[in-house]
This record gives structure tokens, C-alpha cells and sequence, in this order.
């Protein structure tokens, strides 16, 4: 099993304020982690950690998060960002650009301009979301009169034409209807053919659905991490036990 | 119990008397207001109904404006109001985008604060201050350094030709862009704040850099950026006494930005006190009316077009 990404104690702070302590994970390649924990524990910001998004809230890291071996801590975030695309809990197309363009949008940020070839990739990546069908027929209107469960396929549409090689998924179904979330978990199972892909989750049943590692973070801590069957079948310790049980949190 | 209908149609019913006097108060002070600018228009009509009639449509397009022979034609005027304020929008809005920009995106919070509050205590300044510190300051400036250097180094172009006076339209161009930039400023401060943080945080995650992800706010905002540019012209199309204190005072239309000009505003306030006959009274009253039609226009254009924008902003691209 190839790891793609090697995070070594990591420490992330807010100010004064130490969020994750000392958190070591190796994340695998084309396979499904999933990051579960109470509110407050320090996921999200470990997920934004991964894509220095954290630094834009103005917070700091120390530690080392090496991918394929290059410390992307030392290396310029708009780089980094282009290489781990992130889904966020909200859906956020861009509002006042077609459904066309905001997939085209990330592209010309990486210097793609060339007309047919962006034409190419919009169509892959809508495919690729399960939306192609849905939207072909109205690629100029606007992304917001889309539903919410199409917003968010549309937002990893936009997130899968810079063609990354982690996608980061930040509670992703959390804002959606039970239909749309199962769409977004089959496409998660799609996805990881060929991608790595880390997603937060509050929710027990879809981190063991769709995962196959699981991370359990407490109060910004890593408690247990294993394969997600023996995560939630027999874990090794009773802290994790009562959380997947769902006896605290 | 009584029933009432709302302004959508659907009935609701109230049996408190607090709820129905409050409605009906409320109601007639939002009808006083309409009632005020129909009662305004009216009395700028009656005042102005003599000049009116005796110059009609020539009022608009002559350039006599001679009270000795009492003739009146305002189009130097209004051509000098409309050139200043449509120059001052054009200095001020990139100036003012560039503030907003950077007290929203860019300053430290420790700088954002009092720097938001340099910018407003710009608009808090009385006119007149502005117009003392463009006769002592501004004016001079534009005399011996401004103008000189224009018409050596583009004196080709018909807009830098002319004798340096200081005083003329381009004194009452620079004093109105920097009097229009903190409305201006402020108004898209806040609306570029009022865009929801996910929005640059889904730019910079696709690569974006800084200054795109500003892009794409700039981008979602322009309505409302084109709406405080209309408020800040509304501003200077009726600024009245800092511009006439540089303006130069002369109805005359001219290509060139060193030549003395007008504006309505100014030349009505100049004026009323030495108006001594009443056809004089009378066409400054009609100057008041076309300055009041002016601005309805350029209200209702900003809305139109804030309108269109919002229109195409929700379905089409």
C-alpha cells in the first residue's frame, strides 16, 4: 500500500490556542479516510491543514505534511491547493458565472485558456460528477438555480477539472437531502479509483460506508486509526468504542 | 376581530389597536415623503412656469445666459455639470474600489479601523472647508505645477489648452472626486464584506491567488459597486459650494480642462441673491427644476441598471 500523504506531528494553532496535537496519519493512496470525532475535535482544521487553507483563517502550523515526499508546509499554497482540491460543507459555486464557467473557473488559475481543450475537461469533470445529464443542456444558466445536491456535485465538478490528485471533502453531505447524499457516497466510491480522497464526517454510518481507513480525533488528538471494519467492529480502545457506539460525543 | 389584508393579499386579522395605529403612522409618514418631492416638483414648475414659457425647449440647448438682456439658455451650465461629475466618477471610482479593496481584503486589523474611519471622516468634512483648502492649496497647486505640465507635455490635446488660471473645471473635477470618494468607498467596503467568506475560500482552493479570489468577489459585487458610483455622481451633480468657490463661475463650454466653467448647483446659489427681476428668478428656479429632473434620471438609470444586473445575476450568465 502506497502512502500519498505522510503527516508527522502535527500541530496547529489558532492564536495561543493549540487545536491538533501532535497528529502523525499516513494517508494512503486511491483509498477513502475518513476523519470522524465530536465537534470541536479538530477535523476540519486538520483537512484544512492538508491544503494550507488553515493559514488563510490567519492560523499556524508546525509540523511536517509530506506529499509524495515533498513537505507542501515549505511550498507555496496556491501550488499546493492546485494539487489537493477541497469540497467544502456548504455548497459554493461562484454565483454570477454560468455552470460552465465555474467548472472552467479553476482552470484558468492553472493557465489552461486554450477554448476546445477547456470545453474537454468541463464536459469530463461534469461526467466524472454524475451532473453531465442533468445540466448539458443548460451549461450558460447560473449554478445557483441548481439544487442543493447538484450545487455540490457541480462544486466537486469545479474541484475535479484542475485535476488533482487528493480531494479534500469537508463534511460534504451535511447540508443535503438523503437522495443527495447517497448520489455524493456513489460518487465518492467512483472516485477513489483515482483519487485519494480524506473526508470529515459527523456521520457514523456514511464514515463507514464509504470509507476505508478511519481516523477517530479527540479534543485535537488522534485516538485510534485503523482500517474503518475494525474501527467500528472492534477497536482497540474503549474511548473509540463509546464514540462509534454513539455513547458519547 | 377585524380583517386586514397585507400587502401581499393574504388576509390576517388583528384586534389590537396598537398594531392598526401603528400601520396607519407608519403609512402616512411614508406618504408624506412622496407627497413633499410631488409638492417640490410643483412649486419649481409654478416658480419656474414664466421662463418656461417664454424660452420652452431653447432654455436647454442655448448658451445665453445673459441677465443684463435677460435671456436665459442653461446648456453651458448643465454641461458643466455633467462634464465635472462624470470627470470626478471617473478619478473616483478606481480610487474608491482600490480603498475597499484593501480595508475589506488586504489591511491588518489593526490598520483596517482607523483607516475606515480616515475614509469617513472625509465625507464628514463641511464643503466649504473643502472649497477654502482648493482656493489656498489645490488651486495654486494646479496653477504652477499641474497645468504647466500638462500643456508642455500634452498641450496637442484640445483638453490641456488655454491659460492657467488654476480656477476652472479641472480645480472643481479634482476637489469632486476626492469630496465623492469616501460615499463611494464606504458603500463598496461593505458590500464587498457582505460577500460570504466560502466564496474567496472556494477560489484560493481551486489555486487561486490572492488577487483572483478578490477578482471573483469583485466580480459577484459590480451591481452594487455601479449603485455606489451613482450614489457618489448624485453627490456631485448637486455639490454646490465647493465647486463655486473653484469652479471659475463662467457658463462656457469649452473642450479644455483650464477653462472657468459652471454647474447648476453653483450657479443657482451664486446667483439668487442678485436676481433681481423676476424673468432672472424665474429661469433659476427652472435651473433648480432641470437639476432636480437630472437627478430622478440618475436615480432611476442606477436602479435600472442595478435591476438588469440583479435580473442577469439569478438566471442567466
Amino acid at each position: 500500500m502506497e502512502i500519498k500523504i505522510a503527516v508527522k506531528n502535527l500541530n496547529a494553532f489558532y492564536g495561543k490556542n493549540k487545536v491538533l496535537k501532535n497528529v502523525s496519519i499516513d494517508i494512503p493512496q486511491n483509498k477513502v479516510l475518513a476523519i470522524i470525532g465530536p465537534s470541536g475535535c479538530g477535523k476540519s482544521t486538520f483537512l484544512r491543514c492538508l491544503n494550507r487553507m488553515h493559514e488563510v483563517v490567519g492560523g499556524t502550523v508546525q509540523g511536517s505534511i509530506m506529499l509524495d515526499g515533498e513537505d507542501i508546509t515549505r511550498k507555496d499554497p496556491v501550488l499546493v491547493r492546485r494539487r489537493l482540491g477541497m469540497i467544502f460543507q456548504k455548497p459554493n459555486p461562484f454565483p454570477t458565472m454560468s455552470i460552465f464557467d465555474n467548472v472552467a473557473a479553476g482552470l484558468k488559475y492553472n493557465g489552461k485558456t486554450d477554448k476546445k481543450e477547456t470545453a474537454e475537461i468541463v464536459e469530463k469533470s461534469l461526467k466524472q460528477a454524475a451532473l453531465w445529464d442533468e445540466v448539458k443542456d443548460s451549461l450558460e444558466q447560473s449554478g445557483i438555480n441548481l439544487s442543493g445536491g447538484q450545487q455540490q456535485r457541480l462544486c466537486i465538478a469545479r474541484t475535479l477539472a484542475i485535476q488533482p490528485e487528493v480531494i479534500l471533502m469537508d463534511e460534504p453531505a451535511s447540508a443535503l437531502d438523503p437522495i443527495s447524499t447517497t448520489k455524493i457516497e456513489d460518487l465518492i466510491f467512483e472516485l477513489k479509483k483515482n483519487y485519494t480522497i480524506v473526508i470529515v464526517t459527523h456521520n457514523m454510518q456514511q464514515a463507514s460506508r464509504v470509507s476505508d481507513f478511519t481516523a477517530f480525533l479527540y479534543m485535537g488528538e488522534l485516538i485510534e486509526y485503523d482500517a474503518t471494519k475494525k474501527i467500528f467492529t472492534s477497536p482497540e480502545l474503549k474511548q473509540t468504542e463509546d464514540y462509534v457506539r454513539g455513547r458519547f460525543g | 376581530m377585524k380583517f386586514f389584508k397585507n400587502k401581499n393579499g393574504s388576509i390576517y386579522t388583528s384586534n389590537n389597536l396598537g398594531d392598526i395605529f401603528f400601520e396607519k403612522i407608519t403609512g402616512f409618514f411614508a406618504a408624506v415623503v412622496l407627497i413633499l418631492v410631488i409638492l417640490m416638483a410643483y412649486e419649481m414648475y409654478a416658480g419656474a412656469k414664466p421662463s418656461i414659457e417664454k424660452f420652452g425647449w431653447g432654455f436647454l440647448v442655448s448658451s445665453a445666459w445673459d441677465p443684463v438682456r435677460e435671456m436665459f439658455g442653461a446648456l453651458p451650465i448643465i454641461y458643466g455639470t455633467i462634464v465635472s461629475s462624470m470627470l470626478a466618477l471617473l478619478i473616483s471610482v478606481p480610487l474608491s474600489i482600490g480603498v475597499a479593496v484593501f480595508l475589506s481584503e488586504i489591511a491588518p486589523s489593526w490598520l483596517e479601523k482607523p483607516a475606515s474611519y480616515l475614509v469617513e471622516l472625509l465625507a464628514g468634512i463641511p464643503s466649504v472647508v473643502y472649497g477654502l483648502w482648493g482656493i489656498f492649496v489645490l488651486v495654486p497647486w494646479i496653477r504652477n505645477d499641474v497645468q504647466p505640465f500638462l500643456s508642455q507635455n500634452f498641450g496637442f490635446l484640445p483638453f490641456f489648452q488655454g491659460p492657467p488660471y488654476g480656477f476652472g473645471l479641472l480645480a472643481a473635477v479634482l476637489i469632486l472626486s476626492i469630496m465623492i470618494l469616501p460615499i463611494i468607498a464606504s458603500i463598496s467596503r461593505d458590500i464587498i464584506r457582505s460577500v460570504p467568506h466560502d466564496q474567496r475560500e472556494a477560489a484560493l482552493a481551486l489555486g487561486a491567488t490572492k488577487w483572483e479570489s478578490i477578482l471573483i468577489v469583485l466580480k459577484e459585487v459590480k451591481s452594487g459597486i455601479l449603485g455606489a458610483s451613482m450614489l457618489g455622481l448624485g453627490r456631485a451633480v448637486g455639490e454646490t459650494m465647493a465647486v463655486t468657490m473653484v469652479i471659475g463661475n463662467r457658463p462656457l463650454i469649452s473642450a479644455s480642462l483650464f477653462d472657468p466653467s459652471y454647474t447648476m448647483a453653483s450657479a443657482i446659489a451664486n446667483e439668487f441673491t442678485e436676481a433681481t427681476s423676476d424673468m432672472y428668478i424665474s429661469s433659476l428656479i427652472h435651473l433648480a427644476l432641470v437639476l432636480f429632473v437630472i437627478t430622478i434620471i440618475i436615480n432611476a438609470l442606477a436602479r435600472l441598471l442595478v435591476w438588469s444586473m440583479d435580473r442577469k445575476w439569478k438566471t442567466v450568465r
